[in-house]
């Protein structure tokens, strides 16, 4: 536990040492300002009976900021590692591979939430000023961050595992960000150009990230998509832990 | 700290893509050792200490640490090394306090512990002064001491240093081969160098590696003594050429000799003796009899650098043959 912690804090920090934290900061930063005035823009023209985290949602941010950030937050984690040669000095101190994988995304996967801090700052300001109590709701802003926790989850180990492929960040990158396109599209049912009510359709129907997010902003918690997250998570954690430990069997 | 062996390698041999970087490899090492592994670049010396710290298997045969084996007891093993790999990689963005906290804290130390030893290592290696810069912005001197002072940190007992001098002044040299000779009694210590004074300052015992095989191992003096007959005797004398080149060939043991006028009146004779044979006192007695005056007489003893130089071409042109 001693050693995972002191992980964790090692990765977390190293995101507010470098330059590369504080680009991604400012960039999701402006995006989500962008994002607000979108809202304020909807809120002003018609009325509506949705809640602020579902209006948020549906100006399309989300995805973007998701796609975009995630790559450049885990490119380092192993990449930059494997390349300045500290993963030598890392991996022959007594701790175990499992350790590092775990260390490495947890501190991932703070950051990102952090990312997403300002956007409680957005929807207070909201509220300040409707003045009305039905537009924000606790129960819907936690399921809404508990979707962007779970979501981020799976994005932060895809990240992982294409940075332990390799040693070049920016190619670390590059696979991760192709990883998550094509999750992502997925959820498209119309781009494979699918028939309803076919076996193939119905999965692609049940695995669309678009309509699982779409059911946390408006505060569902439906336990099927928890389930899905987690282990498909806890899958690319186990994958990326076998690409750490390949080179004892090289 | 007990008696014997600290590293047992039995056999090892490591293979790239069909070429061997070591082959054959079998060694120990007692406790309490400072042990050289010269060689020449690529003669296995990193993929040697690679192994035992256990960051990459061999292909085959045994190593085993403090009785340990490297591959299946791994864990028992990286708690009781501390390794500096080639280059001293270091994480550019940590302050040298933060970053020696945060190794003793992966290394398993206590919240108390840690900040002794990293006290203590900070004094040893002299990093008291830069303790909150960050290791970016340091000299090569003090970023080489930061990666000793993280070798150190956890009280290790078997010390494995791949090049630990690379890139530093001749003063810091000196100051880093203080430091590794201060370790040994206490610590068992495992450098690598292709620099040989290196060695023969710093350690009790060397293993010449050359093409993943070990081609020598003994202790420095032994290995200069083996190449003794490489030493010659040179003495300046003050006499006429004729005479001393009589003189000169009537020395006994002598294998070779050779006279060649320097400044003035003195000539210098530089003798080959046989094997075994030191001519000097002899040179000294006829010189003094003769009333002859003599200003230099001296044993030139082989250096390692000779030793080596010796032992891996005998190698090469073994295998030419």
């Amino acid at each position: 536990m001693q050693v995972y912690l002191t992980l964790v804090r090692r990765e977390l920090g190293s995101y507010f040492a470098s330059l590369t934290g504080y680009v991604i900061i400012g960039a999701v930063l402006f995006l989500l300002g962008l994002s607000f005035t979108d809202l304020m823009d909807r809120l002003n023209s018609e009325a509506t009976d949705m809640p602020i985290t579902e209006l948020f949602y549906q100006t399309w941010y989300f995805w973007l900021i998701l796609l975009l950030a995630s790559p450049l937050i885990t490119m380092r984690t192993f990449a930059m590692e494997k390349a300045s040669g500290t993963f030598e000095t890392l991996t022959t101190t007594p701790i175990s591979d499992a350790q590092i994988v775990l260390g490495k995304f947890t501190g991932a996967l703070l950051f990102h939430l952090c990312l997403w801090l300002p956007l409680l700052g957005s929807i207070f300001i909201v509220r300040h000023y409707t003045n009305d109590i039905t537009a924000f709701n606790g129960g819907v802003l936690a399921s809404t961050f508990l979707g962007i926790f779970l979501v981020g989850a799976l994005f932060m180990s895809m990240g992982c595992f294409a940075s332990a492929l390799t040693q070049n960040q920016i190619i670390a990158a590059m696979i991760s960000f192709v990883l998550g396109i094509a999750f992502f599209m997925l959820s498209f049912r119309s781009f494979f150009g699918l028939p309803q009510n076919t076996w193939t359709s119905s999965v692609l129907a049940r695995i669309s990230m678009i309509e699982h997010m779409q059911d946390f902003v408006r505060g569902i918690v439906d336990t099927r998509f928890v389930v899905f997250y987690v282990s498909l998570t806890t899958f690319f954690l186990y994958l990326t832990l076998k690409v750490v430990e390949s080179r004892r069997w090289k | 700290m007990n008696d014997g062996a600290m590293i047992e390698v039995a056999n090892l041999t490591k293979r790239y893509a069909g070429h061997a970087a070591i082959n054959d490899l079998s060694f120990t090492v007692t406790r309490g050792e400072i042990v050289g592994l010269l060689g020449p670049n690529g003669a296995g010396k990193s993929t040697t200490m690679r192994i035992l710290a256990c960051f990459m298997p061999a292909s085959s045969g045994t190593a085993r640490v403090a009785g340990y084996d490297v591959f299946s007891e791994s864990r028992e093993v990286r708690s009781r090394i501390g390794y500096m790999p080639e280059n001293n990689p270091l994480y550019q963005d940590m302050r040298v306090r933060e970053y020696l906290s945060f190794r003793a804290r992966l290394k398993g130390l206590s919240w108390r512990r840690t900040r002794e030893r990293v006290g203590i290592v900070m004094d040893q290696c002299a990093l008291t002064d830069v303790s909150r810069k960050i290791i970016g912005h340091l000299s090569m001197g003090y970023r080489q001491r930061v990666g000793l002072a993280d070798a150190l940190v956890h009280e290790p007992e078997l010390v494995i240093l791949d090049e630990p001098t690379l890139g530093l002044d001749p003063n810091q040299i000196r100051a880093v081969r203080q430091l590794i000779k201060s370790l040994g009694g206490s610590h068992t210590v495992l450098i690598s160098t292709h620099i040989l004074p290196e060695v023969e300052m710093t350690c009790s015992r060397v293993l010449i590696l050359h093409e993943g095989r070990i081609l020598a191992a003994d202790t420095p003096e032994n290995l200069q003594a083996k190449l003794s007959d490489g030493g010659q005797v040179v003495a300046e004398i003050s006499a006429p050429l004729t005479e001393v080149r009589e003189f000169c060939s009537d020395v006994e043991g002598v294998a070779q000799f050779d006279v060649t006028p320097v400044d003035g009146s003195f000539l210098r004779c530089v003798f080959t003796p046989k094997p075994g044979v030191d001519v000097r006192t002899q040179v000294f007695d006829e010189v003094r009899s003769r009333g002859w005056s003599l200003r230099e007489l001296t044993r030139s003893r082989p250096s390692l650098e000779d030793v080596f130089v010796h032992i891996t071409r005998a190698e090469k042109e073994e295998e030419e043959n």
